[in-house]
């Protein structure tokens, strides 16, 4: 498949690579707060038990010289840990008790 | 049950006499005119911190950093030379701001040979010195080579660059920073060059968020997630108890036990702490950086953070796993600040490392929100007047420290301005 966004071994998380793939925490946080539950929870429960496997693979290529498929893999498992506290913690897409407080991340490393 | 020593004078509290053990007033966070005076007595005479030389890792680079509660942009530059140097980013043709980017309140950084004043075009060295005017012959009498921007005063101690906006500091920043923040100068800050930055405007005053991250007695109430996902792990009723408290001039320092995540067992884990080996207090797998210099003043065995609260507006929080934070709170007014937390660690070598950090700084700004969001109602609190005075517990003897200092510098600026007009 010529389109695939991820390495082959991960054909089955395709359909989330297409919203998920993104750079940034501040594009990260933001699809956080636009996707309603369900989702969030589809996400998680279709990637977080192959998250090791996914950090194993991305393990395998210096940080630096990413191929563009694993760089791709490696966003997904930043988008991931993004989501995780959705799930996990606050069992909702918001922070609990954050009141109308923000807190902008404006820079961070690369990838 | 104490977990840990306190002074023989049976609390940390009662070792300090001088703070004595009664309600404390938070009318200096409220008060518009007190926050007049607390930039004049305050930040025109501290030495504040706007940076790290990491941020200037070559010759001919240059950063802004704006000051808004004393209305003052500084910029700071490393030029050819190698020196770095603070100055005033203002033209000295017409007072134009000098170097922003986007807008005039946009901070920027960069290298460059010169910088060009974009109203009439004059141009500077990093050093400072005027190097160009624009039609020069119109001008009256005019020596290009007085026309150099404004300096300020500036030093730099263990890679963190400070400036002092006072006509002549009281202090060198050394004797300033004291023997307690200047132990941490073996400290290996250089090598955690990985930075993840974070800014928020704050709806409180400056000094009830420093409030916020000087004790640590709400984090069981406040963040009972934090703790974990089972019973077991979050308990609001939690008792807290720091391992020392001490202090040193105007700044202070509490060293806690942290919680060792990284030997609980896994049910009382979240899975993305278990999966990423990292959390609140960091990725689990600490770098190897040798002896780490000034931290655990104490000596407990059980050593997880150390908060060093550096006067008036810098913490610095240092980490048993290796890697530290610095928070900077700057009032815009006396009912807002802007905050900004740096997290630094050794650069990540490998994509388990990278996530390990990730999830320390997703970390921070999740928790980081709820004490942000409970801001808003603590300003408006006070604001209210309800209560004049409040009590303040042993484990929140830094609280108390630092209102009585701003209480103590104000009072000293007030009195010597009375005598200048005397």
């Amino acid at each position: 498949m010529s389109d695939a966004l991820l390495p082959a071994a991960f054909a089955a998380l395709e359909p989330w690579a297409r919203t998920w793939c993104l750079a940034t925490e501040p594009e990260r946080w933001a699809r956080r707060l636009a996707s309603p539950m369900p989702e969030l929870q589809a996400f998680y429960d279709a990637f977080f038990p192959r998250a090791e496997e996914a950090i194993a693979w991305c393990e395998r290529f210096p940080l630096d010289d990413l191929p563009a498929d694993a760089l791709r893999l490696l966003q997904l498992l930043h988008s991931l840990l993004m989501v995780s506290y959705a799930v996990e913690v606050w069992r909702q897409p918001e922070v609990v008790d954050c009141g109308s407080a923000r807190i902008d991340r404006i820079r961070e490393p690369r990838p | 049950m104490a977990r840990f020593a306190r002074p023989p004078e049976g609390s940390w509290t009662a070792h300090h006499p001088e703070l004595g053990t009664g309600l404390v007033s938070f009318e200096d966070s409220v008060s518009p005119a007190f926050f007049e005076q607390e930039r004049e007595a305050i930040f025109k005479r501290a030495w504040l911190n706007v940076g790290r030389v990491e941020q200037l890792d070559r010759d001919g680079t240059f950063f802004t950093k704006d000051l808004p509660g004393v209305g003052t942009s500084i910029l700071v530059t490393r030029a050819a030379d190698g020196r770095i140097r603070a100055l005033h980013n203002v033209c000295r043709h017409r007072g134009n701001k000098l170097v922003w980017d986007g807008t005039p309140r946009g901070e920027a950084c960069g290298r460059a040979r010169q910088l060009v004043c974009r109203y009439h075009g004059w141009r500077y060295g990093l050093d400072g010195v005027c190097t160009y005017v624009h039609q020069e012959n119109e001008f009256f009498g005019l020596r290009k080579d007085a026309l150099g921007l404004a300096p300020v005063h500036c030093d730099t101690w263990a890679g963190f660059i400070f400036v002092n906006l006072a006509r002549e500091p009281e202090w060198s920043l050394r004797d300033y920073l004291g023997p307690m923040v200047g132990a941490l100068e073996g400290y290996p800050f250089e090598r955690m060059t990985e930075r993840y930055s974070f800014r928020a405007e704050n709806g409180s005053n400056w000094k009830i968020f420093v409030d916020a991250f000087q004790e640590y007695y709400h984090v069981a109430p406040l963040h009972t997630h934090q703790l974990g996902p089972t019973p077991e792990a979050r308990n609001p009723e939690y008792p807290f108890e720091a391992a020392h408290y001490q202090i040193d001039g105007p700044h202070r320092m509490v060293s806690t036990s942290g919680t060792h995540k990284h030997t609980w067992p896994k049910e009382h884990l979240y899975p993305a702490e278990a999966l990423t080996r990292s959390g609140n207090t960091g990725p689990w797998d600490a770098p190897d950086l040798g002896p780490l210099a000034g931290v655990n003043p104490s000596g407990t065995s059980r050593w997880g953070i150390d908060n060093f609260q550096v006067f008036p507006n810098l913490e610095m929080l240092i980490y048993e796993r290796g890697w530290y934070v610095t928070y900077r709170y700057w009032p815009t007014s006396h009912h807002t600040h802007v905050f900004e937390g740096d997290l630094h660690f050794a650069p990540a070598r490998t994509a388990r490392e990278r996530l390990a950090h990730e999830y320390a700084a997703l970390t921070f700004k999740e928790y980081g929100l709820q004490d942000c969001g409970t801001l808003d109602g603590t300003q408006m609190g006070l604001e209210q007047r309800a209560f004049a005075e409040f009590p303040l517990c042993d484990q929140e003897i830094l609280v108390r420290h630092f209102h009585k200092t701003v209480g103590d510098w104000v009072e000293a600026w007030r009195e010597r301005a009375a005598e200048a007009t005397r």
